[in-house]
């Protein structure tokens, strides 16, 4: 079973590198981009039973490890 | 009085503050390595700057939870001095023991430089050798460095600042932020005042040869608390 995870600044916190990413790409002549958000990916392939247990015990490695919820909101996809 | 230097994979500037603490103020000094679970009967402890486990995942992320972390969170609890540096500071942040966190600095760029800062408190076992208001220089070397908190949180914290960037003549100006951090904040306690994270690096402005002696007061400092508590 495989787990992804992506985790993201919390929307309104200063994305310094997003904000760089966006400049880059208008300088390139992409016109269309409102807003750029960088953030990670992680994916975990997991041994585990169930895909609802799967995702408690991932959400519980993102809210101790994988993510800092004082700055990052998280989102996690179970995938069989 | 006794200090202990924790020493992380990944830590540099760990002999600096044992060349300070030992060499320059004279005390005991031993090296405690991350894996030990044990502070030998220090009565301080100080968390070095570096990059601790390659600054993986996010800065202090992971140094957190080695083994020593626990005696240090329960060192901290009882009131125990603690003081992080640089990385030092980002580890206290993620292990919880100071509010906040760090973003990458505003300018993405890794910024080395000495800076000056306001001493904004002096009642603090860290600060007791400064005079209030006093700008002092100490440099910093860090590429995450913008402190961050939520609004609700930094109205909370407003008397745990200890350190603000500012320039020359003490104003608190933008061109004197160099990460960008929220109210120009480089160092701040928690709430009961015995634990001190700060971007910047006393322990390399504690002789005159490196350009500045201001930092050496912070630790002169944690003697004159240590001594007298």
């Amino acid at each position: 079973m495989k787990a992804k995870v992506y985790i993201t600044l919390k929307p309104g916190l200063l994305d310094a590198q997003g904000k760089t990413i966006k400049s880059a790409l208008e300088t390139l002549g992409f016109k269309g981009v409102a807003d750029v958000r960088m953030g990670k990916f992680v994916e975990l392939t997991l041994n585990h039973g169930s895909a609802s247990g799967a995702k408690r015990d991932v959400e519980r490695m993102c809210k101790k490890l994988l993510a800092n919820p004082v700055i990052e909101t998280y989102r996690v996809d179970v995938q069989k | 009085m006794k200090f202990g230097i924790i020493v992380f994979p990944g830590s540099n500037c760990d002999q600096d503050c044992v060349h300070v603490l030992k060499d320059v103020l004279g005390q005991p000094t031993v090296a405690l390595w991350h894996q030990d679970t044990s502070l030998k009967g220090c009565d301080a402890i100080v968390l070095p700057g570096g990059f601790s486990y390659g600054d993986y995942l996010r800065t202090g992320a992971v140094a957190r939870f080695s083994p020593i972390m626990g005696a240090v969170t329960s060192f901290a609890r009882d009131g125990g001095l603690v003081i992080g540096i640089c990385n030092g500071f980002q580890i206290l942040l993620e292990a919880g023991l100071l509010p906040g966190a760090m973003l990458r600095n505003i300018g993405l760029q890794f910024i080395c430089k000495f800076v000056t800062l306001r001493v904004e408190r002096t009642e603090t076992p860290f600060t007791n050798r400064f005079s209030p208001g006093q700008v002092v220089r100490m440099p910093i070397a860090h590429n995450e460095g913008r402190y961050t908190v939520d609004p609700k949180t930094l109205r909370e914290i407003g008397g745990q600042v200890v350190f603000r960037y500012c320039d020359a003549g003490g104003q608190l100006v933008d061109s004197a932020n160099p990460n960008g951090s929220t109210d120009c904040i480089a160092g701040l306690t928690n709430r009961a005042g015995n634990v001190l994270g700060l971007m910047p690096h006393p322990e390399r402005a504690s002789e005159p040869e490196l350009g500045s002696s201001d930092g050496r007061l912070v630790f002169e400092s944690m003697l004159e608390a240590l001594v007298h508590a």
